[in-house]
């Protein structure tokens, strides 16, 4: 059961969005996020939903997936609507209680809802279509520049690299001592809360050392295949920008500079 | 003259244990030569310093006294390090913990990545080592849902793709069922009579032993017998005396010999046995 689990959320495919440099498609969401936030308006949200349609329907991502992420969210986009509603002052609609609802209540808590949902559904469009490792490529090329000032930028991406090899490596291991502790008696399932945290020291104790001893031996393997570092290493797959990512960053910045110029001048 | 691949001189290497005064020697003054090309198996059982002696062959571990010698280069020399463990690769014993990357082909890069070869070499590489271990259609696969010994084979494929003229196998089989263990010794005999790879395989499986050039039997850090597997095992009694097995058909020869059948004592293989009866 847990063979079949799968990392992060990726959704594999060939399309123009699946094949857009990472570098790419981080700076693109990024400026998807500033744009959002330079929104104070209902009208651009339909250029937002457009990009967001666009993307979609390119990257032939089913909409089920793309909502899919946003289940566990809704709590949050919830308590943002309700807040919104209850504590912005303005021309009262009714009143339940101690409770009033105005008009710039509903407005803004549409808003704010509107803008969580799209920053989510943004956000996890990267995801559906970038696989993990090339997401730390392209997060590791990007901070690259930072180096200088001393941000560990190979470094870090290494960490992630190696946390995701080792997710489904843990995750198995933590079921077969599961199982053993099962074997001899142990109790994972019934109790209160607090009881339930103590039975889970017989699994956490063994598979954090077994942790430390896997770190350890992959520290030795990877030294003894010459690993030393980010200085000097060469990549098997080298990113390269192809015409298709110089069109899609024009296109994104026409786009993030018109919801710019937008906020200041408000044509639409 | 055949060149020498690893010298191992006068070593001895101590475990200290921090808070304790008493010091562990693992290996205790041991000489080896071995020559590029040769196929050596060391076997002995836990603790017989075995794996200190593998982790003592390329820079690993350095001696306390003595000196390694891989390719003529020092393992102290802290300039050449990098040399030394291109030369002579290490395979570890659990695959989970050597494979680094998400997907079979980006570890087996994994090594020419970090010697610094340009991209389209380390294709290459990586295509070959690949096809040598006969993994090349799990190119793409995520190394977690692999096999033990196909994982194994990735493993020895991250260290083919460095181009060494050595490898280290240090017990590779122990944590493979039986048919994951065939799968690694074929590879192992295909590297060294194929490849012409030199081999040094660090095993307490008897019967991985038989098609080595030479044996090496360690006890308690030091080096107890050595010769052909012919000669090791001939000596049946004695190797049982160092708590290690024979191979079976070489006990099942040494059994009839006893009960008063005519049967050679150097016996290896089932056919050999056939013959002899």
């Amino acid at each position: 059961m847990l063979k079949d689990i799968t990392i992060g959320q990726y959704f594999p495919g060939d399309t123009f969005v699946h094949k857009l440099d990472p570098r790419i498609k981080i700076i693109i969401i990024i400026m998807f996020i500033t744009s959002l936030f330079f929104i104070k308006t209902f009208p651009p949200y339909l250029l937002i939903l457009a990009f967001i349609l666009f993307s979609i329907w390119l990257s032939k991502v089913p909409f089920k997936y793309v909502l899919k992420g946003l289940k566990p969210l809704m709590i949050i986009i919830g308590i943002t609507f309700v807040i919104n509603v209850l504590l912005t002052k303005g021309e009262v609609l009714f009143e339940i209680g101690p409770l009033t609802i105005t008009k710039e209540g509903l407005s803004q808590a549409v808003f704010m809802a509107l803008r969580l949902i799209f920053l989510i559904t943004g956000t996890s469009l990267l995801t559906l279509t970038t696989s993990p490792i090339s997401l730390t490529d392209g997060i590791e090329k990007l901070l690259s520049p930072f180096k200088r000032v001393g941000l560990p930028a190979h470094e870090l991406a290494m960490m992630m690299t190696i946390a995701l090899r080792f997710i489904p490596t843990l995750l198995e291991e933590t079921d077969k001592i599961m199982k053993a502790q099962m074997a001899r008696g142990a109790d994972f399932e019934s109790g209160n809360i607090i009881n339930r945290a103590k039975n889970l020291v017989p699994l956490l104790v063994p598979l954090f050392i077994n942790a430390f001893r896997r770190a350890d031996e992959l520290a030795i393997a990877m030294e003894a295949r010459c690993y030393r570092g980010g200085e000097h290493r060469t990549r098997l797959n080298e990113l390269k920008l192809k015409k298709q990512d110089i069109f899609a960053i024009i296109l994104m910045s026409i786009f993030f500079g018109f919801i710019i110029i937008n906020r200041y001048t408000g044509f639409i | 003259m055949v060149d020498e691949m690893i010298r191992i001189e006068n070593v001895t290497y101590e475990y200290s244990s921090i808070g304790e005064d008493s010091q562990l020697m693992a290996i205790k003054d041991v000489n080896i030569s071995i020559d590029k090309g040769e196929y050596l198996v060391i076997l002995g059982h836990n603790g017989s310093g075995k794996s200190t002696l593998a982790k003592l062959m390329n820079g690993l571990l350095l001696p306390t006294r003595g000196n390694v010698y891989v390719n003529n280069m020092n393992t102290k020399d802290e300039d050449k390090i990098w040399n030394i463990r291109e030369t002579a690769g290490m395979v570890f014993q659990n695959p989970d913990n050597q494979i680094v990357a998400t997907i079979v082909e980006e570890d087996v890069a994994f090594g020419p990545e970090n010697q610094g070869v340009p991209p389209l070499e380390i294709r290459e590489r990586v295509d070959e080592a690949l096809r040598i271990v006969e993994m090349e259609e799990y190119k793409k696969h995520a190394p977690h849902l692999l096999s033990g010994g196909q994982k194994q084979r990735v493993a020895i494929a991250g260290i083919l793709a460095m181009k060494p003229e050595c490898i280290i196998l240090d017990e590779p089989t122990a944590m493979l069922d039986p048919t994951g263990r065939i799968e690694i010794i074929n590879t192992i005999r295909k590297l060294n009579k194929e490849e012409k790879k030199t081999i040094i395989h660090i095993t307490h499986f008897m019967d991985e032993a038989v098609e080595a050039d030479r044996i090496l039997v360690m006890e308690q850090g030091e080096i107890v017998m050595e010769g052909s597997p012919r000669e090791i095992f001939s000596q049946v009694e004695k190797v049982k005396n160092l708590g290690l097995d024979v191979p079976q058909v070489t006990e099942l020869a040494y059994e009839l010999r006893r009960e008063g059948f005519n049967v050679p004592v150097d016996i290896l293989t089932i056919e050999e046995l056939v013959k002899a009866l």
